[in-house]
C-alpha cells in the first residue's frame, strides 16, 4: 500500500517506462537505480520542485507512476523509512537472486 | 523413457490431440491476432510519446499488463484452468526467455509473469496467441475468465461439464456491449458437481450443477452476490434451480439489474455483493424475477444443439476400457510407503474405471506457493503426454492437474514429479497453503504473503504430521484486497500495516467449500515471527480437543473459538 509521504525529507520515486524498473531521482535530476542514492529533498518548496521535475520526465516518455516517499539519511546512504518502499529498493525477499539484490553486491 | 499407453503418441496425432482446451475458429484467431497488433501499434506511440500513460494505462490493463513493485507484471489467461501441453511447453518458452525462467499460478486460475519488459510484451502476446491463448479481459470492469472446478470432465460425482457452459458465457459475454461497462469488475464461477470445488459463493454470480429429482433434468443452483476483498460476502441463493437451457437469460438478467443499480459512484461499493445487501436480498432476488419475466427468452435460450457443438471441444479423451482394480497400483502402494502417502492426498476418484485425477502440488515444503519453473512446466507437459492426453490443468488452490491417468501409470507419473520437485503428498494439508504475491511483488500490498507460507510449511514440515492432521486449509493475503482468499481460509492470514511494520491477524472458521463460510478474526494480530507461533498453538489447540475423526473445521465448529482465544491469549 502507497503510504502517503509527510515528513520533511522525502525523495522521488517511479518507473521506468520501459522495463518497469524501480528508480529514484538522484542529484543532477538524473534517475538511479539504487535508493541510497537517491536525492533527498529537505522542506515542502525543494520537494515540490523535484516534483515538478518528475511528472515533466514522465512527459517525456522517461518514467511512470511518480510518487514521494519519506526518507532518513544514513551513513548507507538515503532510506526510506517504510518496508514497502525498502523492499521496493531490494526485490523480491523469496528470491534473492531477482531484481536489485542480486545485481549489487550486499553493503 | 517409460512405455507409453497414449493412444495419441502410437498414432501420428499430437500427444495433445484430446487435450480438453477449447480450440480457436478462425473468427476468434484473427480477433486475438489482431487485438496484439493493435497493442503493438498501441505500445509504439506510448514509447514515441503520441499517447500519455493516463491514455495508456487502461490499454494496457486490458492486455493484462500491470505495473507492479519491481517491473511490469503480465497477467494470461487460461481459459477454465484447460492448458494443453504444447501450450504449457509455450509458457516455459515465454518464462526462459522474456522472463525470469519462472511462472506463477494464481487463485484465478491464470499465470502471471513478473518481469517482462513493455516492448517485449507485444511480442510475447503473440507468442501467446499463436497457441490459442491471450491476456484480454483479466483486469477491467467486464466479466472476468469464468472460471470452473478443476476436475470437470473427469470427476466421479460430475453432473454437467461445467466447461461448456462457461465457454457458452464466455462468447455471451466477450462481446456483449452492454457488458464491457459495467459498474465494476465481474467474476463468475461454475462447479459441475453438487461438491463445490470452485469456490462459487464468493463470486458474484456462482453456479452449482444440480439434479432435479423429480424431473430428472439438469440445471444449475445460482448464487449471487458473494466476494472476497475488502467486504466479504457469501452469495445468497437466487434460485435453487434454473434448467440448463435458461441459464444464458437468467443471468442476462441479473446483470441487467446490476448494471442499472450498481453503483458507479463509489468503486468501493461497486460490486453486486454490495449492491445485493444494501437493499437486501430478497428485494435484489425480486428485481431479478421481474426482469427475467421481461427478457424475450427465446433469444437467451440456451439451444441444445449449440451446447453439443461446444461439448465437442470437450469431448472426453479415448479413455479405454480397464479393470478397476490395477494389480501394479496396489503393489506400489504396499511397496513404497512415499508413493502410498501420495496416493492418499493427491489422488480424486475418477469417472471411469481404472483411471484417477492426480494432483501435482505447486507448494514443496518452502517452495513459493504456485511458482513453476520453466523446467517444472517442460516436465509436466511431457509426463501429460506421456500419461493424461496432453492436458494440464489449473486449480484455484495454486496447483496443477492431471485429469486422466491410468492407475497402472500412477507409480511412474509420481517418481518422475518427486524427481523433478513436484510430488509432495500435501494436497489439502497445511502446507498446500494459498498465499498472495504480497509486498514481495505486489505494489498494493501492506505485507509479505510468501514468506509467511512458506515458513508455516516449514515449521510443519514432517508430512507424517501433516497427514495425522488432515485437510487443513490456510490461505494468507498481504492486504485487504484478499486476492490469497484469507476470508474462506480454515485458518485465514491477513496482513496490515501497523506504524511501518508487518502485522498479521489470524481468521478462524472460514470454508470455500459446499459449506461456504467466512472467517472470523480472533484477536489481536501477530507480528512477523509471532504468526507461525500463532498457527501453531491453533493447531496444538486443535490436536488436544479433536475426537477421532474430526478435520480441524469440524473441531472448532464443534468447540467454537473460545478454547483457540484461550490458547492464543492466555498470558505466559
Ligand atoms: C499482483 C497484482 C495484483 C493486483 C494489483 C491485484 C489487485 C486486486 C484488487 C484491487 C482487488 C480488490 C477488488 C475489489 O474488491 O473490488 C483484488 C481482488 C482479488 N484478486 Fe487480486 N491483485 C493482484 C494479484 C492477484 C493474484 C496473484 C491473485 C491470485 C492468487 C488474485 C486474485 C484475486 C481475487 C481472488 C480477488 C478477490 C475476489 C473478489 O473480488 O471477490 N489477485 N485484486
Ligand atoms: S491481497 Fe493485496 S497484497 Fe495480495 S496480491 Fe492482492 S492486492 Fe496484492
Amino acid at each position: 500500500m502507497l503510504v502517503k509521504a509527510k515528513g520533511t525529507q522525502q525523495s522521488v520515486a517511479a518507473s521506468r517506462l520501459l522495463d518497469g524498473e524501480a528508480v529514484w531521482l538522484g542529484t543532477g535530476n538524473i534517475w538511479v537505480e539504487d535508493v541510497a542514492q537517491a536525492a533527498v529533498f529537505d522542506g515542502a518548496d525543494a520537494i515540490a520542485e523535484a516534483l515538478a521535475f518528475a511528472k515533466a520526465e514522465e512527459k517525456r516518455q522517461i518514467v511512470v507512476d511518480v510518487y514521494p516517499l519519506d526518507v532518513e539519511i544514513t551513513e548507507a546512504g538515503t532510506r526510506p523509512t517504510h518496508l514497502r518502499e525498502r523492499l521496493k529498493g531490494i526485490g523480491p525477499t523469496v528470491r534473492r537472486d531477482l531484481g536489485k539484490q542480486a545485481r549489487q553486491p550486499a553493503a | 523413457m517409460p512405455d507409453t499407453h497414449s493412444p495419441a503418441i502410437r498414432s501420428n496425432q499430437p500427444a495433445d490431440a484430446h487435450a480438453a482446451v477449447y480450440r480457436y475458429d478462425e473468427f476468434d484467431k484473427t480477433f486475438i491476432f489482431e487485438r496484439v497488433e493493435q497493442f503493438r501499434a498501441q505500445v509504439e506511440r506510448r514509447l514515441k510519446g503520441e499517447i500519455t500513460e493516463e491514455e495508456f494505462k487502461p490499454i494496457r490493463l486490458m492486455n493484462g499488463l500491470y505495473l507492479q513493485l519491481h517491473a511490469y507484471m503480465l497477467r494470461v489467461a487460461v481459459p477454465y484452468g484447460m492448458l494443453s501441453s504444447t501450450q504449457v511447453r509455450r509458457l516455459a518458452r515465454i518464462a526462459r526467455v522474456y522472463d525470469k525462467g519462472y511462472g506463477h499460478f494464481t487463485t484465478r486460475q491464470n499465470i502471471q509473469f513478473n518481469w517482462p519488459k513493455l516492448e517485449d510484451v507485444p511480442t510475447i502476446l503473440r507468442e501467446l496467441a499463436e497457441v490459442d491463448m491471450h491476456a484480454i479481459q483479466t483486469s477491467g470492469n467486464c466479466i472476468r475468465n469464468v472460471t470452473t472446478d478443476q476436475f470437470c470432465g473427469a470427476a466421479a460425482d460430475e453432473l454437467v461439464d461445467p466447461r461448456v457452459y462457461a465457454e457458452i458465457l464466455r462468447q455471451w459475454s466477450t462481446m456483449h456491449p452492454e457488458f464491457t461497462y459495467l459498474p465494476r469488475k465481474f467474476k463468475i464461477a461454475i462447479t459441475g458437481s453438487p461438491n463445490d470445488r470452485a469456490a462459487v459463493q464468493v463470486h458474484d454470480i456462482g453456479l452449482i450443477a444440480k439434479k432435479d429429482e423429480v424431473t430428472g433434468r439438469v440445471g444449475f443452483t445460482v448464487y449471487v452476490g458473494g466476494g472476497q476483498g475488502r467486504t466479504p460476502y457469501l452469495a445468497v441463493k437466487a434460485r435453487d434451480f434454473v434448467p440448463v437451457e435458461e441459464i444464458i437469460g437468467y443471468l442476462e438478467a441479473i446483470l441487467r439489474v446490476y448494471n442499472q443499480l450498481g453503483r458507479r459512484d463509489n468503486i468501493y461499493k461497486a460490486r453486486i455483493k454490495i449492491t445485493v445487501n444494501e437493499m437486501g436480498a430478497d428485494k435484489f432476488i425480486g428485481l431479478i424475477e421481474e426482469e427475467y419475466a421481461r427478457l424475450p427468452r427465446q433469444k437467451f435460450y440456451v439451444d441444445p444443439a449449440i451446447v453439443d457443438a461446444i461439448q465437442t471441444h470437450f469431448a472426453p479423451p479415448p479413455w479405454v476400457d480397464l479393470p478397476a482394480i490395477s494389480d501394479s497400483f496396489e503393489a506400489a502402494k504396499a511397496a513404497d510407503p512415499a508413493f502410498a502417502r501420495w496416493t492418499r492426498t493427491n489422488l480424486t476418484e475418477h469417472k471411469t474405471p481404472g483411471y484417477a485425477i492426480a494432483t501435482i502440488s505447486l507448494k514443496p515444503i518452502g517452495g513459493i506457493p504456485g511458482d513453476a519453473e520453466a523446467d517444472q512446466l517442460e516436465t509436466v507437459a511431457d509426463l501429460a503426454d506421456l500419461y493424461s492426453f496432453g492436458e494440464v490443468r489449473v486449480t484455484h488452490e495454486q496447483n496443477l492437474v492431471l485429469a486422466h491417468v491410468r492407475k497402472d501409470d500412477l507409480y511412474p507419473l509420481w517418481k518422475a514429479l518427486d524427481a523433478a520437485g513436484l510430488g509432495t503428498a500435501n494436497a489439502g494439508l497445511i502446507s498446500d497453503i494459498i498465499a498472495c504475491p504480497g509486498l514481495d511483488y505486489c505494489a498494493l500490498a501492506n505485507t509479505r504473503a510468501i514468506p509467511v507460507a512458506q515458513r508455516i510449511a516449514e515449521r510443519f514440515a514432517d508430512l507424517d504430521r501433516q497427514h495425522d492432521l488432515g485437510e487443513l486449509k490456510v490461505k494468507i493475503s498481504g492486504c485487504i484486497n484478499a486476492c490469497g482468499h484469507h476470508h474462506v481460509g480454515h485458518i485465514g492470514i491477513l496482513g496490515v500495516d501497523k506504524k511501518g511494520e508487518e502485522f498479521f491477524q489470524i481468521l478462524l472458521g472460514g470454508d470455500a467449500g459446499t459449506n461456504a463460510a467466512l472467517g472470523e478474526i480472533v484477536g489481536p494480530g501477530f507480528d512477523y515471527d509471532g504468526i507461525i507461533d500463532a498457527v501453531e498453538t491453533v493447531v496444538n489447540t486443535f490436536v488436544k480437543l479433536r475426537q477421532p475423526g474430526e478435520i480441524f473445521i469440524q473441531t472448532l465448529a464443534r468447540t467454537g473459538h473460545a478454547p483457540f482465544k484461550e490458547a492464543l491469549y492466555a498470558r505466559a
